[in-house]
C-alpha cells in the first residue's frame, strides 16, 4: 500500500495498461468472429454456428488451435528477424493503443481523478503516426527474412504501399489539425464538443471548416495503410500465397493476424477521434436521458438474447446464450446506476463508433474487389495525394480568410 | 536512481550499441536495423531532454521513412552479406587513438559546458507548448532560412527525377 501512495501515477498506468491489454486482445478475438459473421450474412452463409451458440466460442477455440499447431521455421531464414518481425508487427500495434483516449480526460473514479488512457501525451497524434510509421517494418522483415520468393515480393508490394499511402494519411489529417490547432487528442476532442453537426467531419460552427473530404481520404489511406479489401495486395492469395507472411505458422501467424486487426482498431480509433468527436454525444447535453442509453441497449440487447434462447436454441447452447443473456441483463442494469452511467458514458460512444467504422471495414471487405497493382500507385499517387493536398490548402485558406471574414 | 536517468542511460547504451552493430554487421539489413536502434534511442533521449516533437518527428522521418526507403531498396537489390576486411595500418596506428583522444576530448569539454550543468537544457523547444514555440521560431525568426531548406530540398528531389527518368 505504501508503494501505491507514493508511485500513484506508476501504479495507475500499470493497472491502466493491463487492463487495456485484456480488452484489447479480446475485442481482436471477438472483432475476427464479427468479420467473419458479417461477411458470411453478406453473402447468404451462416459462419460460425457449432462452437457455441453463434460460434461465440470460436475465436477461443482458435486461439487454442494456434497455440498448439507446430511451429514451423524453415531452415534457410534469417532467424532473428525472423523471430523479430511478428514481435515488432504486434507490439507496436498495441503500443499505439496506449495513446487512444476511451473517455473524457478527468473522471472520478475510486475517488481519485483519472484519465480514460493510459498516456495523455501533448502531441498524442504525432505519437500514433511515429508508431505506426515504424509498424511497416513487420511487414518488409518478414518478407525478407523468409528468404522464400513470395513473401519477398509481398513484403516489397506492402512497404511501398504503406509508404506511399501514409502520406496522404497524414496530409489528410492535417486539416483537422489546423482545424483544431492542437496535436493533443483530448482537446481535438473538446473542439468539437456540441451535437454531432459540430464534429469536425460536418464542422460547420466557429468558422471551421468541414472536413468530409479529409475524411474521405483519410478512410482511403487508413484501409491500404492496414493492408485490408480492396487494398489487401500485400497478401494477394490468387498471386501470393499468403504474401509476406507465408513462411510464418501457429502462433507467429497469429501475432501477424493479431497485428492486422489492432491496426484496423487503431485507425478506427484515429477517425473518431480526429472526426467524430472521440468520446462525446452525439445528441445535444441538455437531453439528460441520454445518460441511460448504455444500459438501455444492454438491456435491449438481453431481450433480444433471452428471446433466441427459448425460440432457436437446443442443448448446451441454449445454457450457453443463456449465460450471455444474464450477463447482458447484469451489466444493463449495472450501468443503469447513475454513477456507474456517467463514468461509462465516454467509452460507451467512443465503443459505438469504433464499432460503425469496423463494420464499414468489413463490410467492405464482403464488397468490393482487390485492386489491381499498378492501379494501387497511381490511384494513390495521382488521386488521393492531390485531392488530400487541396483540402489542406483549402483549409488553411479558409480558416485564414474566411474566419477572419465571416 | 530515479527513472528518467536511468532511462537515459538504457538508451545511451542501446543507441552506442546499435552503433557499433551497425559498422559490425554483415548482413545489410541487419546494419539498417541496428540504425534504426539508433534513431529510436535518440528520439527516446529528446523525449527525456523534454522535446517530445523533436522525438515524433525523429522517429516519423528517421525510422519511419528514411530507414524504411534503405531496408526496401536492400530488399529489391536482394545485397548479400559483406566481407570483413583487415585494418588498415593507417586506421590501426593513427584512426584508432585519434579516435579515443577524441570521445575524451568531447566528453571532457560536455562535462565542463553549461550545458551539463544547466537545470533546463530544453530552451524554447522544451515543455508541453513546444510545438507551438518551434513553429513560432521557425515561420517568424528563422523564416528565410527555413524557405531556403525547402528550395532546396525541392530542387534535390527534381534533381533526382531527371536522374531516374528513363532516356526518351
Amino acid at each position: 500500500m505504501e508503494f501505491i501512495s507514493q508511485h500513484p501515477v506508476l501504479v495507475a498506468s500499470v493497472v491502466k495498461t493491463l487492463v487495456l491489454l485484456f480488452i484489447v486482445m479480446t475485442a481482436l478475438a471477438y472483432l475476427t468472429w464479427l468479420e467473419r459473421k458479417v461477411i458470411a450474412h453478406i453473402q447468404s452463409r451462416w459462419g460460425p454456428y457449432f462452437v457455441g451458440a453463434h460460434g461465440l466460442l470460436q475465436p477461443l477455440a482458435d486461439g487454442l488451435k494456434f497455440l498448439f499447431k507446430e511451429d514451423i521455421t524453415p531452415p534457410v531464414t534469417d532467424k532473428l528477424v525472423y523471430m523479430l518481425a511478428p514481435f515488432l508487427a504486434l507490439s507496436l500495434a498495441l503500443t499505439a493503443i496506449a495513446l487512444i483516449p476511451f473517455g473524457p480526460p478527468s473522471v472520478v473514479f475510486l475517488h481519485g481523478q483519472q484519465a480514460f488512457s493510459v498516456a495523455d501525451v501533448g502531441i498524442g497524434l504525432l505519437m500514433v503516426f511515429a508508431i505506426t510509421s515504424i509498424g511497416v517494418y513487420g511487414v518488409a522483415l518478414a518478407g525478407w527474412s523468409s528468404n522464400s520468393k513470395y513473401p519477398l515480393m509481398g513484403g516489397l508490394r506492402s512497404s511501398a504501399q504503406m509508404i506511399s499511402y501514409e502520406v496522404s494519411l497524414t496530409m489528410s489529417v492535417i486539416g483537422v489539425v489546423l482545424v483544431a490547432g492542437t496535436l493533443n487528442f483530448n482537446e481535438v476532442i473538446q473542439r468539437q464538443s456540441g451535437p454531432f453537426w459540430h464534429w469536425n467531419v460536418l464542422g460547420i460552427h466557429n468558422g471551421a471548416f468541414p472536413q468530409i473530404v479529409g475524411f474521405l481520404c483519410y478512410l482511403t489511406a487508413a484501409i491500404a495503410e492496414t493492408n485490408r479489401v480492396p487494398f489487401d495486395l500485400p497478401e494477394a492469395e490468387t498471386e501470393l500465397v499468403a504474401g509476406f507472411h507465408t513462411e510464418y505458422s501457429s502462433f507467429k501467424f497469429a501475432m501477424f493476424f493479431m497485428a492486422e486487426y489492432a491496426n484496423m482498431i487503431t485507425v478506427s480509433c484515429l477517425a473518431t477521434i480526429l472526426f467524430f468527436g472521440g468520446w462525446l454525444s452525439p445528441l445535444p447535453d441538455s437531453w439528460a436521458w441520454q445518460t441511460f442509453l448504455p444500459g438501455a441497449g444492454l438491456v435491449l440487447l438481453g431481450i433480444y438474447c433471452a428471446y433466441d434462447t427459448v425460440t432457436q436454441m437446443r442443448g448446451i447452447a441454449r445454457i450457453q446464450l443463456g449465460v450471455v443473456t444474464l450477463l447482458c441483463f447484469g451489466a444493463g442494469l449495472l450501468c443503469l446506476i447513475p454513477a456507474v452511467a456517467s463514468v461509462i458514458q465516454g467509452p460507451f460512444w467512443f465503443t459505438t463508433k469504433i464499432l460503425i467504422i469496423l463494420f464499414f471495414y468489413i463490410w467492405m471487405r464482403g464488397t468490393l474487389p482487390r485492386f489491381r497493382y499498378d492501379q494501387l500507385m497511381s490511384f494513390g499517387w495521382k488521386l488521393l495525394l492531390p485531392v488530400s493536398l487541396a483540402n489542406l490548402v483549402i483549409t488553411a485558406a479558409w480558416l485564414v480568410f474566411g474566419a477572419r471574414h465571416g | 536512481m530515479s527513472l528518467p536517468v536511468l532511462m537515459f542511460f538504457v538508451c545511451g547504451v542501446l543507441a552506442v550499441t546499435g552503433a557499433i552493430l551497425l559498422i559490425w554487421a554483415k548482413e545489410p539489413i541487419h546494419s539498417a536495423l541496428a540504425l534504426i536502434l539508433v534513431m529510436v534511442s535518440l528520439a527516446v533521449l529528446y523525449l527525456l531532454l523534454g522535446a517530445p516533437f523533436i522525438a515524433a518527428i525523429q522517429i516519423i522521418v528517421y525510422a519511419g521513412a528514411i530507414m524504411v526507403l534503405f531496408v526496401f531498396v536492400i530488399m529489391l537489390l536482394n545485397a548479400g552479406a559483406e566481407e570483413h576486411t583487415d585494418f588498415s595500418r593507417l586506421a590501426k596506428y593513427i584512426g584508432l587513438p585519434l579516435g579515443v583522444i577524441l570521445i575524451f576530448w568531447a566528453a571532457h569539454w560536455l562535462w565542463r559546458s553549461p550545458v551539463a550543468t544547466a537545470e533546463g537544457t530544453g530552451g524554447l523547444i522544451a515543455g508541453p507548448d513546444s510545438t507551438r514555440n518551434l513553429s513560432v521560431q521557425l515561420f517568424r525568426q528563422y523564416l528565410f532560412p527555413f524557405e531556403a531548406t525547402s528550395i532546396l530540398i525541392l530542387i534535390a528531389i527534381l534533381g533526382a527525377l531527371v536522374l531516374a527518368r528513363k532516356e526518351e
